[in-house]
């Protein structure tokens, strides 16, 4: 018996022998829904194929004019999953149809990639007609072929094109190195599935001998493909193709505007198209890269540092693109990227512990918080770990040379100066300090990032003379940096994974928050006392209020 | 009593299209994508053929009433009334339209003549046997569906 076990529904009782029935619920899993273009002069059969279709839970647009179907692909570029059309009509032919869409691919607005064509005959006169008629589809397109009249059984597995066509593409991308995750309805193939073609008569020999068929003519497909003379995108050839693009705007640029402009003979369109492509897929990934350095890391890259940034590009050539173009194998480029940031390409990364952000920029000493230390004044110069906490991960060999590296190249640290004497301005330093480095913070052990050495600047914050500090009788917490200053834009206020370390905070109320003026008010619960039980004393904020001019 | 009777008579009917052989499987499956949504889809698609291919035999008419025959467009006329005939599984009007189409090809417009009286014949036979067995088809009703226990 036929096995029909693509559509849901209950089985009917007729005498037909395994036809399915299908309730009105539409189910939401692949392949309902699959988007279906009828094409057919002959309303009977259009009708009929409709109903078929229906009853497989297909979206179904059905239109008697092949220019009306050629009109509402336009329309909607990724409207459709699969075209159906008849061979013979009246106004233009099947193949005329596939003919003008394949011309039209040039077109940006249309993205013809996911279409797949099923042309549908009405029985042919002899066997030697049908199989001129069936190369002739195939030539101009069509994936399959289907006889009149069109049975249930062939219609429910129309979907297995779909599936296949989008495998093969995934397939494609992931061998020239631009896969993007997602797709609007990408679907996973299973591998035990059925892949016969979507012929008339259902049995399983058949379709297991259309299998094989099938996967010797990909074999020799294969041949073929290496045999072809195969172009080779050098970085001059590259440069003159990204010209073309520049010259003619990527939303207009279309493989055969950029052939012309580029002149190049032996260059087809089809190279040029595929280029163009993978051209494409670079940019869009390349955004979406820098749209996500515009958080933490970016804010620490400068122009002079560019090996902490992503390794896209290296002496101007384009490592991406040439290793899409097969001129840069998979292995150098990770290598290259690699050394550009700094990595290992062999070794595993280690995971840092996350630490808790709310407490990066909480200057006071943590000795304050507790009760100890009150008489310690803010003229004394204290080594402040500027970016401890920050969620990192390291190599285990980094992680074993930390001391010898620090000694080396230093670390990020800040100095608070008070000066009695001068008029309540507080000075911040960002200096590289040779002989005192810390990598490792001592409250939480967790890896600080080294900055670049362009940075390390001495900022002045006028958070004090502008009463930016917070004084709430509980706890003081402040942004050392100026309002004016873009060089730290962390975000202070993530919850991230606390740490044993950290402070649990008493309610949801009491998190901190930015403040409007860009202040970080620390809210601490009352019920969190020193050793003993005292109340952590705030004395230091007389001490502050005195060094304080008058207004 | 009536109702099982008329039912019966239905089935007859039915039956005596396929046993004759003027309906095949195709229509068997017109039948299965017969519903609750569209109880009457059979018959609608049944009128909309004839409707459609009266058109076409009037243009294959005038295409054989001419001097030169046009075979390539009598072929085409003929292979679009195939396509449909077979849709809708009247089997002996697609068998008589494959034998057109041989003489089309072959040149013979005797034989297009000869044979095209035929296809005449048979769809109205076929016309006059399905209006019989909707007519009879209404009178019973609609079926009772079997449900499984629930």
């Amino acid at each position: 018996m036929t096995s029909l076990a693509n559509c849901k529904g209950s089985m009917s009782t007729a005498t037909s022998g395994g036809v399915w029935k299908v309730s009105d619920g539409v189910s939401d899993q692949f392949p309902a829904g699959l988007r279906v273009l009828v094409v057919d002069d002959d309303p009977t059969c259009l009708v009929i194929l409709e109903k078929m279709l229906r009853t497989c839970l297909y979206e179904v647009t059905k239109c008697n004019r092949a220019e009306i179907a050629l009109s509402l692909l336009r329309e909607n570029k990724n409207g459709y999953d699969i075209v159906i059309s008849d061979v013979h009509m009246p106004d233009m032919d099947g193949f005329k149809l596939l003919e003008d869409i394949g011309l039209e691919m040039d077109l940006p607005s249309l993205q013809m990639d996911s279409m797949i064509f099923l042309i549908m005959n009405r029985a042919v006169m002899s066997a030697d007609d049908g199989k001129n008629v069936v190369m002739k589809g195939v030539t101009h397109g069509a994936c399959d072929y289907l006889i009149k009249p069109v049975r249930i059984e062939a219609l429910k597995n129309i979907w297995q094109h779909v599936v296949r066509k989008r495998k093969n593409e995934w397939k494609d991308l992931e061998q020239s190195g631009s896969v993007e995750e997602g797709g609007d309805r990408q679907q996973k193939q299973p591998e035990d599935a059925d892949f016969s073609s979507s012929a008339n008569d259902g049995s399983w020999k058949s379709s297991k001998r259309r299998k094989d068929e099938e996967e010797e003519a990909e074999e020799r497909d294969d041949a073929s493909a290496l045999k072809k003379p195969r172009v080779v995108w050098s970085v001059e050839l590259h440069q003159q193709f990204v010209a073309a693009v520049n010259q003619l705007g990527i939303d207009k640029a279309v493989p055969k505007k950029i052939l012309e402009l580029m002149n190049v003979p032996g260059l087809t369109r089809e190279n040029v198209a595929s280029h163009l492509q993978k051209y494409r897929l670079y940019l869009r990934r390349l955004s979406r890269v820098s749209q996500h350095q515009n958080g933490i890391g970016s804010s620490f890259i400068c122009p002079q540092e560019a090996t902490y940034g992503p390794l896209s590009s290296l002496n101007g050539l384009d490592l991406q693109t040439l290793a899409a173009a097969g001129q840069l194998p998979a292995q150098s480029l990770a290598t290259l990227q690699a050394a550009g940031l700094g990595r290992s390409t062999t070794e595993p990364r280690m995971p840092m512990p996350i630490v808790d952000q709310r407490n990066l920029f909480s200057f006071e000493n943590p000795k304050l918080r507790f009760g100890e230390g009150e008489e310690q004044h803010l003229n004394n110069v204290k080594q402040m770990n500027l970016l401890h906490g920050i969620p990192t991960t390291m190599e285990p060999k980094q992680l074993a040379n930390l001391h010898h590296s620090a000694q080396s190249l230093g670390s990020m640290n800040m100095q608070l100066n008070a000066h009695a004497g001068q008029s309540s301005s507080l000075l911040m330093q960002m200096s590289q300090q040779q002989s005192r480095g810390q990598i490792l913070d001592e409250t939480t052990n967790s890896h600080v990032p080294r900055l670049p050495s362009s940075i390390a600047q001495p900022i002045t914050s006028d958070a004090l003379a502008s009463g930016v500090l917070a004084e709430n009788g509980r706890g003081i917490g402040f942004n050392p940096v100026s309002q004016s200053s873009t060089l730290l834009n962390l975000p202070l206020n993530t919850t991230d994974e606390l740490t044993a370390t950290s402070f649990p905070f008493g309610s949801a109320a009491e998190v901190p928050s930015l403040a409007s003026k860009g202040t970080f008010q620390e809210e601490i619960s009352s019920e969190i006392k020193g050793p003993g039980g005292i109340m952590p004393s705030y004395d230091i904020l007389n001490n502050l209020q005195r060094h304080r001019s008058p207004p | 009593m009536e109702r099982t009777q008329l039912r019966r008579q239905v089935a007859l009917t039915r039956q005596s299209l396929f046993d004759q052989g003027f309906l095949d499987e195709q229509f068997i499956q017109l039948e299965d994508l017969q519903d609750d949504a569209n109880p009457n889809f059979v018959e609608e698609v049944v009128t909309l053929y004839y409707r459609d291919s009266a058109r076409l035999i009037t243009n294959i008419e005038k295409a054989l009433e001419k001097n030169s025959l046009d075979f390539n467009k009598l072929d085409g006329f003929m292979h679009q009334f195939k396509g449909s005939s077979s849709s809708i599984g009247a089997k002996k009007v697609k068998a008589e339209c494959t034998l057109f189409r041989e003489y089309c090809r072959a040149g013979n417009g005797e034989g297009c003549t000869r044979t095209f009286q035929q296809i005449k014949k048979e769809y109205a036979t076929l016309k006059r046997k399905l209006e019989a067995y909707f007519q009879v088809v209404r009178q019973a009703g609609p079926a009772e569906t079997a449900c499984w226990p629930k």
